[in-house]
């Protein structure tokens, strides 16, 4: 098992060697990646966001980066993935952080203790300079037994004499007690860094070469922990004071009051870019200036002759739902402006050390709900994507937290793009409504959680997480980091779009969308007092959610209608590429569940709103 | 006494840490029985956040009541 291919992860064939990326969260790794291999891999200044194993080749060699972890073992499921890469290492690069050089020896210790032949890239040396942290790189060297070199790798600095120091990595030097252990497994466990798990009790590892775990866990840690205090106290001089101002930043940031202050104003801000600025200006810009009244008039020029408009094929390519005037207005002009607006705004929050301390800001509200703060994260990144929280979720420590994440997620959060289209409509409608409309959603977010966290038997873990210093986030990493991630969704989003929109021409040609106006008309009209061509907007919202959410911007409703199409939208079942992910990772039962529950959620809280204010 | 009743700014020493994996999780952070660490802020009925060296961290209030401590002057 432990020598066949990890799934995903990139075969090596024999004569190839394997490079791996080892490191604790934050400290830099993906850039080593994106820069030796030339393939684009995620930046972030957040633990826990990296899952996936990004790999890329050099020369003959496969590179892969793994996700940040602080020790080698199974603690959760990125430990799990990172522990199977790094088994199967040839060679490992091992990023370490120079500013938290005492967090980050510790899994340094266990690379060396395993064998593996490495090198260690002492990553951000310009801010530890800059904090009047020195640290004799030359010592470190003799300490370890495997060549050190400083890095400063946002300023690119260093990358490469480390990709040149790689033909040098070797095995460092092991602690002499765990040695001895190590080497007396050897007659039962084929490979050093497998004997070493095996050590360390590691349960998977020891099931796999059918041994029993040795419950030496902690005297092993003990030893490498005072290793690493040895050589940090021999190798690094501290200044008496610490930065004061990041520091109080940083603080500034959990106090009740200015962490409350600062969360709304982060969310103030967020909402200026994204809701008034990028779905405001720029959509009025990209979708009616330029989508429709450039675009649109010119395409059908071009078509009408070949293909009559009002003809079957005329309507399903230029007609009101056309794929290539409602489609391609909606992708150019609405979706990918509101994503790449969303994307700026996460990646500055990513890159500013401010996510982990939201975690612990919030921690109080979300163990309410049977999570623990580290939930934030797949629930910002759910209002990106909803398949993107639905995929984070695997960081969360149980399977209780992520079935609670998921629901979440997929019954009440909106996604990047609906959003945008909801703060439009919201803007119309004022203030007061507005904030009805999101008083009634975190009702229902609190009402789901709280009857889960009583449903669902077992208990959540607590919140145990490091608070990486604060830093002012780097433009070009920012746009770096936007324009990859807005390109990967886009092109995850587009065919949904192509498929839900030719969906709907069919149905509109063949009659199906005004039959389905017809049928489910009790229900628009009579329960939500909406007009019944809303009920269009939920047929598109099955496929994309913003599609749903846009198709209500050109009905003719009143702010309150607005309202309650809103909630109903926002409460609907998540779209078709969301469910498929919900399947993957839940299983049929929950998934289904889910989907069904939505559609009785949304239109009970949408026809109680309607019955009590229209 | 546990490190839920540590004062913010006030410093203490780690005395014992009774869950195995939890031991060994902070163990990886450097915090272990003996290790000298600062409050360095404390959210009301939430977390405890500790800094020691350069490092801070923040644990929930569940994980922090396991974590018992000598509180110095």
């Amino acid at each position: 098992m432990s020598h066949s291919c990890c799934g995903a992860v990139a075969c090596a064939t024999s004569g190839q060697r394997k490079i791996v990326l080892v490191g604790n969260p934050n400290v830099g790794k993906s850039i080593f990646f994106s820069s030796w291999s030339g393939i684009y891999a995620d930046v972030s200044n957040f633990p826990g966001t990296t899952v996936e194993i990004s790999s890329g080749k050099i020369g003959e060699d496969v590179l892969l980066d793994t996700p940040g972890v602080y020790g080698v073992s199974s603690f959760n499921d990125e430990e799990r993935v990172a522990r199977d890469v790094i088994l199967t290492a040839d060679v490992a690069d091992n990023v370490v952080d120079a500013t938290h050089l005492e967090r980050d020896l510790f899994l340094t210790l266990q690379l060396v203790d395993m064998g593996i032949p490495m090198v260690v890239a002492l990553n951000f040396c310009d801010e530890a300079e800059s904090l009047g942290i020195r640290i004799d790189a030359r010592k470190l060297e003799d300490q370890l037994g495997v060549p050190v070199i400083p890095t400063a790798a946002v300023k690119n600095s260093g990358i490469k004499e480390v990709f040149a120091a790689l033909p040098l990595a070797r095995p460092g030097l092991c602690h002499p007690e765990v040695d001895q252990a190590v080497t007396r497994l050897l007659d039962r466990i084929d490979t050093r860094p497998e004997a070493l798990m095996v050590l360390e009790g590691d349960e998977v590892v020891a099931e796999r070469h059918g041994v029993d775990p040795e419950k030496d866990r902690e005297r092993v840690y003990l030893l490498r922990r005072q290793k690493a205090n040895e050589i940090v106290a021999a190798t690094v001089t501290r200044p008496e004071k610490s930065a004061r101002l990041r520091d109080l930043l940083g603080r500034l940031c959990l106090h009740p009051a200015s962490g409350l202050l600062i969360l709304l104003a982060v969310l103030w801000g967020c909402y200026e870019l994204i809701g008034v600025w990028v779905a405001g200006d720029i959509v009025g810009l990209t979708e009616e200036t330029i989508m429709q009244g450039h675009w649109e008039p010119w395409i059908r020029g071009l078509v009408n002759p070949i293909v009559s408009e009002s003809s079957i094929l005329g309507q399903i390519l230029i007609g009101e739902f056309g794929v290539l005037t409602m489609t391609i207005t909606y992708l150019l002009g609405l979706l990918l402006p509101l994503v790449i607006g969303f994307y700026v705004a996460l990646s500055i929050l990513e890159d500013s050390g401010y996510l982990p301390r939201l975690a612990t800001f919030v921690d109080r509200l979300m163990t309410g709900i049977g999570l623990n703060g580290r939930a934030v994260i797949p629930m910002i990144l759910g209002f990106g994507c909803v398949q993107l929280g639905t995929i984070t979720t695997r960081i969360l420590g149980s399977k209780r937290e992520r079935t609670i994440a998921t629901s979440i997620l997929n019954f009440v959060i909106p996604c990047s793009a609906q959003i945008g289209v909801i703060a439009g409509m919201l803007a119309a409608v004022g203030f007061a409504l507005s904030m009805t409309y999101v008083a009634i959603i975190f009702a229902c977010l609190a009402v789901i959680g709280t009857v889960l966290n009583k449903v669902i038997p077992g208990k959540s873990s607590a919140l145990l997480i490091d608070l990486p210093p604060m830093r002012m986030p780097r433009p070009a990493n920012v746009l770096r980091k936007t324009l990859i991630r807005s390109f990967f969704f886009m092109k995850e989003a587009y065919i949904w779009f192509f498929a839900g929109s030719l969906g709907v021409s069919l149905l509109q040609v063949t009659g199906g969308l005004r039959a389905w106006q017809e049928l489910v008309a009790p229900l628009t009209e009579g329960w939500l007092h909406l007009p019944r061509e809303a009920a269009t907007a939920f047929v598109m919202g099955m496929v994309r959610r913003d599609f749903g959410a846009a198709g209500l911007t050109d009905l003719a409703l009143s702010p309150w209608q607005v309202v309650v199409s809103l909630v109903v939208i926002t409460l609907f079942v998540p779209c078709i590429a969301s469910l498929m992910i919900l399947f993957k990772e839940r299983g049929v039962k929950e998934a289904a569940t889910v989907w069904l529950g939505a559609w009785v959620l949304a239109f009970s809280v949408g026809g109680i709103l309607a019955q009590i204010v229209l | 006494m546990s490190l839920c009743e540590l004062r913010h700014g006030q410093y203490a020493t780690i005395d014992n840490i009774s869950d195995e994996s939890l031991r060994v999780q902070l163990l990886r952070f450097g915090i272990t029985c003996g290790s000298k660490v600062r409050c360095h802020c404390k959210l009301p009925f939430g977390p405890v956040v500790l800094k020691f060296g350069a490092q801070e961290i923040a644990l929930g209030r569940d994980i922090a009541r396991q974590v018992a401590i000598l509180p110095l002057a």
